[in-house]
């Protein structure tokens, strides 16, 4: 009759409903704590997130023992998690600067994973193949002194096309990413005039005034792009191949259109390994070398050189000895480039070297 | 009229998500894309998730309501009720970043219970403005015949008005689980995630606003028709839900 | 004779139930009771104002090094450099108030009809099942929000909408310029809608609770229906206003959803279909990347903006339908 009856009815079905939830999820295979398992936390950079779940999926078959779970929630969130060890390992595009190496709790490393490409693509009807650029139009493009796809700069770039007299529209990236870092990083070396008007490269973009929209993620930009006509913008590879945009060639440093692909990508960091120091943090933007895809990085893991935990720190680092080696073929399904085989061995040495409480962890 | 628009959108949901369900999905945890996966750690996520926020959130609320409505009308109330009101407006990232301070930083890592505090926290002021507009709304003549009869001030406001204004109440109650069951930002920073079933509420919990989020931010198509999906099932929760507490707190006439 | 009639009048009114209740309530005396009451009462206030106090503290601490390279700059400035780190709030203020504004003025008349139509017109075998679905509409989480907006709502503002508004009313500055599908009306509208059911579910409340007396007093002296309506909407314009406070909340608040269909361009311009930026989207937007310091320091100042502008927003919001209504109805109820 009164509200407290209900009210007392009512809790005891939830509870009775959530306990019935909970012993079905309790009976699943994975998750709590399953005697001996090691639990490790990752967090990081979104771009490698589709390959690294692959990876601690796979592994978790090689090795049982071992609950590993990556969350992507950018390159920031990974250096902050790795400098605040709120997460195992963190994961960032860009290589961390020395100032931030200071913040962290120890010595950081930076272990190399698979190498990306950020592409150039557009919406533009009534053009057959894709579209190729080299460096000047694309900074012309985005400081908005080529304001229409038929100038002139651009059918030099493609003299067999067909241009339409459209307004160009540029799409952006508004939040800060790795994605950005590696396009103006780009810019920055070809171009003087971008250092000058849009500034260093850097996680954010700032374009002259008035141009371009800024969309929120490689998801807004595509998705701009996809739905609007006459737009242009950059975004991760993967985001363009898998949405159907069109990728166009850009013009490398020895003056060749080059297209991303696995090979031409893995060139772009075997060109540049005689200027890639000891930490392995390097930039491989407009690499040398004729097949190299001129805007490529690396994507690093950040962990600790010295492990607080030896079980933690031995699942972790025969992860990324797994990951690097049997785990290429992974990768290369999802279209990640594999690091050229010095840097592998470089990877091994670094990996070799990472101790918990002054023993290695790797015999 | 509006009622066109919103089936507008929630056809257009449940058109776009609804191949993607089936037992799988509803009951497995997420996989490497193109392997299938499913949401059911995350719905159970969710759910602890919300039912922690509710344990703190609701009492406070309804308690400030009621303080609000009951002994809220001189200058301290009026700024009480000033400052709840301000604090509806706050994005909820903000209030991720308070708790990222305050609970996983010295904790070390994410967790459930930051997750859980994270939208007490968004609750608290909804839950205490609809509380406080409905019980003013509850006619005095109920107070004084109590009051007239000799029960004491606590027992008029708890036997009395408290369940008169129980469905105007639970209006308030499920505005702001709804509203809290659509949260993303703040669980971001403090739960985190995870691929794993998971009840310890020390650890990395998934829910589903994450793994939507998750799986609508990705390239890959089949994500994003997950994405839909797991919105479906969101949805469809919070309706049951609706549908419970409603017929609770309904008068019987 | 009024003496009789009012007690039959107040029993008449409470239901079995509240009997019910008045009677058990009765069993139990004390003072004691009431203390406790009033303490823990009290304590919920003061967990609320410890948690304002706490956030507040928190981000003017961090705020602390932007405020002192800025100054009151910050507020005047309208650059916003991350690459320079040059900064300055005031396109985010324009832009959060504005696209609130527009999606208060959208939403509230809708909602308002969506109550009405539920409460006073509709039979109750529809009202209940709409009155669900736009509740439901609440829970829809705010990045499919913002998906929906760039696949649906975007190209159907840029092919439809908009050259109709720019043929008829194109003559306001507010409706020129190039049309793109995103920008602030696309954010203004998605706001309203997401505001919209908030707004709907709490004046629903509130029309419901006004007391079956004053329809029929307004009936008897021979009110038509819409008339009555407006004496039912008289009687609930504190309740209807407390909803408005709530819905704006939100869309102040909002992030996700108008991040991904308001163009994230910091600037200030008249016309409704150029991209602008709020508060809410910066920060969601960079927080999680910037690591620069006095980046970092800056977007909490914006956050602490972004509480006042609330403070003010939700002042004028009250004073509005206050000084609308005050005229009509008798009894001034307690803003």
């Amino acid at each position: 009759m009164s509200v407290s009856n209900k009210v007392f009815q009512f809790t005891a079905l939830l509870l009775s409903f959530l306990l019935l939830v909970l012993s079905f999820a309790c009976s699943k295979p994975t998750g709590g704590n399953s005697g001996g398992a090691v639990k490790l936390q990752g967090v990081g950079a979104t771009f490698p997130a589709p390959i690294y779940k692959k990876w601690v999926d796979e592994y978790g078959k090689v090795n049982p023992n071992a609950q590993i779970d990556y969350q992507s929630q950018g390159s920031g969130a990974g250096v902050k998690a790795a400098q605040n060890q709120t997460a195992d390992f963190g994961a960032s595009d860009a290589p961390m600067s020395d100032e931030d190496l200071k913040q962290a709790k120890g010595e950081l490393l930076h272990i190399p994973t698979v190498l990306g490409a950020v592409v150039i693509t557009y919406n533009l009807a009534g053009v057959s193949k894709p579209l190729q650029f080299s460096p000047e139009t694309i900074n012309d493009i985005f400081l908005g002194k080529i304001q229409k796809w038929d100038d002139a700069k651009i059918k030099a770039d493609n003299p067999d096309a067909t241009l339409p007299a459209n307004d160009i529209s540029v799409v952006f990236r508004s939040d800060g990413s790795g994605t950005t870092e590696v396009f103006t990083d780009y810019m920055t070396k070809v171009s003087p005039e971008w250092k000058e008007k849009v500034g260093p490269k850097g996680k954010n973009i700032k374009l002259p005034e008035g141009i371009g929209i800024g969309a929120k993620g490689n998801e807004g930009v595509t998705g701009q792009i996809k739905n609007t006509p006459n737009t242009i913008g950059y975004v991760e590879f993967i985001y363009a191949k898998q949405n159907g945009l069109p990728i166009a060639p850009i013009k490398n440093s020895t003056g060749k259109f080059i297209e991303p692909t696995l090979e031409t990508v893995s060139a772009a960091a075997a060109e540049m390994l005689a200027d890639t120091p000891e930490d392995l943090r390097v930039s491989i933007t407009n690499s040398k070398g004729e097949k190299a895809y001129p805007i490529s990085s690396y994507t690093y893991i950040l962990i600790y050189k010295d492990q607080k935990d030896a079980a933690k720190g031995k699942v972790l680092v025969d992860f990324l000895w797994w990951a690097t080696h049997d785990g290429v073929k992974f990768a290369q399904e999802k279209d990640y480039a594999p690091l050229p085989s010095e840097i592998v061995k470089k990877v091994e040495t670094k990996l070799n070297a990472i101790t918990s409480g002054g023993k290695p962890l790797r015999q | 009229m509006a009622v066109a628009l919103l089936l507008i959108i929630l056809s257009y949901i449940a058109v776009r998500g609804i191949t993607s369900i089936n037992y799988e999905f509803l009951t497995d945890t997420p996989k490497p894309v193109g392997e299938g996966g499913g949401i059911g750690n995350a719905i159970v996520g969710s759910l602890i998730m919300i039912l922690l926020a509710s344990a703190v959130g609701m009492p406070i609320g309804i308690a400030a309501g009621v303080y609000l409505a009951e002994f809220g009308d001189n200058w301290f109330g009026k700024f009480i009720r000033f400052i709840t009101d301000t604090l509806t407006g706050i994005p909820s990232i903000i209030v991720g970043i308070f708790v990222f301070t305050l609970i996983v930083l010295p904790m070390g890592r994410a967790s459930a219970w930051a997750g859980g505090m994270a939208l007490a926290l968004i609750m608290i002021p909804i839950v205490a403005r609809t509380t406080e507009e409905m019980i003013r709304l509850v006619p005095n003549s109920l107070r004084e015949g109590a009051l007239a009869l000799g029960a004491p001030q606590w027992r008029v406001t708890t036997g009395v008005v408290l369940p008169a204004a129980a469905p105007g109440i639970a209006t308030g109650a499920m505005l702001a689980v709804a509203r809290v069951c659509g949260e993303t930002a703040p669980l971001l920073f403090t739960a985190l995630g995870s691929r794993f079933y998971n009840i310890e509420l020390d650890q990395p919990m998934a829910s589903l606003t994450v793994q939507i989020y998750n799986y609508a931010i990705g390239p890959y198509d089949v994500e994003h028709k997950m994405a839909w999906a797991a919105t479906l099932v969101l949805m469809t929760l919070i309706l049951l839900t609706n549908i419970a507490v409603r017929y609770l707190t309904r008068k019987k006439y | 004779m009024s003496q009789v009639q009012t007690t039959t009048q107040a029993t008449e009114g409470i239901t079995a139930t509240q009997r019910w209740n008045i009677r058990r309530a009765l069993s139990q005396t004390g003072t004691t009771g009431d203390a406790v009451f009033r303490i823990v009462l009290f304590a919920s206030v003061f967990i609320i104002l410890a948690i304002v106090v706490g956030m507040v503290g928190m981000m003017l601490s961090n705020a602390m090094p932007a405020i002192k390279h800025f100054g009151f700059g910050f507020l005047t400035g309208k650059n916003w450099d991350p690459v320079r780190n040059e900064f300055g709030a005031l396109p985010f203020i324009y832009g959060t108030i504005v696209s609130s504004v527009l999606a208060v003025l959208i939403a509230v008349p809708i909602s308002l009809g969506i109550a009405i139509f539920l409460v006073e017109q509709a039979p109750r075998k529809i009202a209940q099942p709409i009155a669900f679905l736009v509740e439901l509409l609440a829970a829809i989480p705010s990045v499919v929000y913002g998906l929906w907006g760039i696949f649906v709502l975007a190209p159907f503002i840029r092919e439809h909408l908009g050259p109709i508004l720019q043929k008829y009313l194109g003559w306001l500055p507010l409706f020129q310029g190039k049309l793109t599908g995103i920008g602030m009306l696309t954010g203004g509208i998605i706001l309203a809608i997401m505001i919209t059911p908030i707004i709907t579910a709490i004046v629903r409340d509130v029309l419901t609770a006004v007391p079956v007396t004053q329809r029929e007093a307004a009936l008897a002296l021979g009110a038509t229906k819409w008339e009555t309506t407006k004496v039912v909407l008289d009687n609930a314009a504190s309740g209807i206003a407390g909803a408005i406070v709530l819905g704006l909340g939100r869309a102040i608040g909002e992030t996700m959803a108008v991040t991904m269909v308001i163009g994230n361009m910091p600037q200030i311009s008249a016309s409704l279909f150029e991209p602008a930026y709020t508060i809410a989207s910066v920060l969601a937007s960079n927080f999680a990347e910037a690591t620069d310091e006095l980046y970092l320091s800056s977007l909490i100042l914006i956050g602490l903006i972004l509480f006042v502008v609330t403070f003010i927003v939700n002042g004028l919001a009250k004073l509005l339908v206050m000084t609308v209504t005050r005229g009509k109805s008798g009894t001034a109820k307690a803003a």
